[in-house]
């Protein structure tokens, strides 16, 4: 529906949104991380009195502040964004989104602002173990504000502990932990600070690999790749169950989304995983069928059956099942969920005509037939399937989905194996003769970048076309504003942050050809 | 009080000033914070509802309008 670019005012807000998120993204990741190598470092180097851990510990403490520098409040656009793009969805979704936000805020400036300058002039300051524990709290700090964002995002994309007042016409908290320990929403937010963890550790792996390249620090090199090699291998192994839990999430809270990025258009029992596969370029206009199956592809038999409900067997549906409906398997098709969210949209439509009449009678009728359990389950679900004009509406863009994902899972794996053979290649003092190995490491790091963006991509353009799941879709979520205004912003923003990540990369390349010195804040 | 109030300006007025990468850091907050909250806040990211409707009334009556026309 909106996935081709155009110069719509729906298609520049989300081109514009994206963007920002995606260059946000671009520093948060390494913040998260490098914030907990930095401080497991700092403990090394307390435990040891190793100066030479000390040292270590400021050069990549001064990376951390370079990246925390350029990418702080830059997230603060994205709500700006929400303010003036996205006024009916801010609205809508106000008192849930506020919380988590305003609880972000707080947290933000409480922890990360005021420890962080204990951290970078308490050195000789205050006592070694108040410096410690700062370090400790701004990776903490800066994992708790990513916690209250996710815990957003989660609930937009598995709404839960709410009700809709069709009187303010916004949605109500009514269960603040039900929102908060959402599974989606934890789920969310392991998996996403986990691929951050494994960003900055490739991130400390490429660059140290770059000192041995080059053969200066070598001892720096080789203990900073042990701190970021365990920690990344870790990372990476907790990441690969965080993505199977999700995926299990997805298949039974999202799965459209989920259909979209496994490309399964035909949904069966015993469901194969797709290793490979390329999309078809066109669409099959002579099957009865809105998509055709993709035609080359490696698959693992029932893999995909048992990822998603744990047994090898079960059914899996395909986009073409949750399009068309499927009665053996239960499933409604899309024609009934938007005539449910039609008559949902018409007793709204009702219920503020018989506000703006004075007739007393029907508004009372209205505003009890909103409060029924019986309506929300069977017709205020769907109301977002109201805004709906054609059911293939509801698939995402399959190719963008299918890529990223699986994108995101090969370099997912390849990272494993990736600090598993450093950790081993370092115990057995062979590193420093492997060349290519090193030059491998260090390109490794744009991977890093992309396996993470990649990720946002999947969970955002395949849970199109809703902004909140079933509830809100994108094109009813936008501010009816000029598109012209978008499209200037969205330049504004391509400026701006280009030039923050070109300052970004200058410093960071400066300070790391300078090398770890006793100074650096 | 005025000993611990004393004590925290020094904390940061040494830091600031023995700071070598970091004030060009500075520099480049500064410059982003005011391009974010001077210039893309207040000229190209007005709040849409708040600057259209003086109150949540009328707010909720536009949204509604909009979910449901």
């Amino acid at each position: 529906m909106t996935e081709q670019f155009d110069y719509s005012l729906v298609d520049w807000s989300r081109a514009q949104f994206a963007l920002t998120a995606m260059y946000h993204w671009l520093f948060v990741p390494l913040t998260l991380g490098l914030g907990f190598i930095v401080a497991f470092m700092e403990t090394i180097y307390l435990k040891t009195k190793n100066p030479e851990w000390k040292r270590i510990t400021k050069f990549w403490m001064t990376l951390f502040g370079i990246n925390f520098a350029i990418g702080v409040a830059t997230g603060i656009i994205l709500e700006f964004e929400f303010g003036t793009n996205w006024s009916n969805y801010s609205w809508f979704v106000g008192d849930i989104f506020g919380a988590p936000l305003a609880i972000e805020g707080i947290m933000a400036f409480f922890l990360e602002s005021t420890f962080i300058a204990v951290m970078f002039f308490g050195w000789n300051k205050v006592s070694p173990k108040f410096h410690l524990v700062s370090t400790w709290l701004v990776a903490f700090g800066a994992n708790l504000s990513a916690l209250w964002i996710l815990v957003a995002n989660g609930w937009m994309q598995f709404p839960a502990g709410m009700h809709f007042n069709p009187e303010t016409a916004r949605n109500e908290m009514l269960n603040f932990w039900e929102v908060l320990f959402s599974p989606v929403a934890i789920n969310k937010f392991l998996h996403t600070i986990t691929s951050g963890y494994v960003l900055a550790s490739v991130f400390v792996v490429g660059v140290s690999a770059w000192f041995l390249i080059k053969k200066r620090n070598e001892q720096f090199a080789v203990k900073s790749m042990i701190v970021a090699g365990v920690f990344g291998l870790l990372s990476s192994l907790f990441l690969a169950f965080s993505g199977d839990t999700s995926a299990r999430l997805v298949a039974q809270k999202q799965p459209m989304k989920f259909a979209a990025f496994e490309g399964l258009y035909n949904g069966s029992h015993g469901a194969p995983l797709m290793a490979f596969g390329v999309i078809p370029g066109e669409k099959d206009s002579t099957s009865q069928n809105y998509l055709s199956d993709i035609k080359i592809k490696i698959e693992i038999p029932n893999v995909l059956s048992y990822m998603a409900y744990l047994d090898p067997n079960a059914f899996v549906p395909g986009i073409n099942d949750l399009v068309d409906g499927n009665k053996e398997q239960g499933i409604m098709s899309a024609t009934e969920k938007m005539d449910r969210g039609k008559l949902a949209r018409k007793a709204l439509r009702e219920f503020k005509d018989a506000k703006k009449n004075g007739d007393t009678i029907l508004y009372n009728q209205l505003k009890a037939k909103f409060a029924e359990p019986a309506f929300q389950e069977n017709y205020f679900k769907y109301f977002g399937y109201g805004f709906l004009n054609d059911p293939k509406d509801l698939i995402p863009n399959v190719p963008i989905s299918f890529y990223s994902f699986h994108i995101m899972v090969l370099f997912g794996f390849y990272f494993i194996i990736m600090f598993a053979l450093v950790l081993r290649f370092i115990y057995k003092g062979s590193l420093f003769r492997k060349r290519k190995f090193l030059y491998l490491l260090l390109f490794s790091i744009p991977l890093a970048y992309i396996a993470s963006q990649s990720g946002w991509v999947v969970a955002e353009v395949g849970r199109q076309p809703w902004v909140i799941q079933d509830y809100l879709p994108t094109v009813a979520a936008v501010s009816q504003i000029d598109a012209s205004a978008v499209q200037i912003t969205f330049w504004l923003f391509f400026a701006v942050f280009t030039a923050l990540l070109i300052a970004e990369i200058k410093i960071m390349t400066k300070q790391i050809k300078i090398g770890p010195t006793e100074g650096g804040n | 009080m005025f000993l611990f109030i004393k004590k925290i300006f020094y904390f940061y007025y040494e830091g600031f000033k023995g700071m070598t990468v970091g004030k060009k850091l500075w520099l480049i907050i500064l410059i982003k914070l005011f391009i974010m909250f001077v210039i893309l806040k207040i000229f190209f990211f007005p709040n849409f509802l708040k600057t259209k409707f003086n109150n949540d009334k009328d707010r909720s009556n536009y949204v509604i309008e909009q979910l449901t026309r």
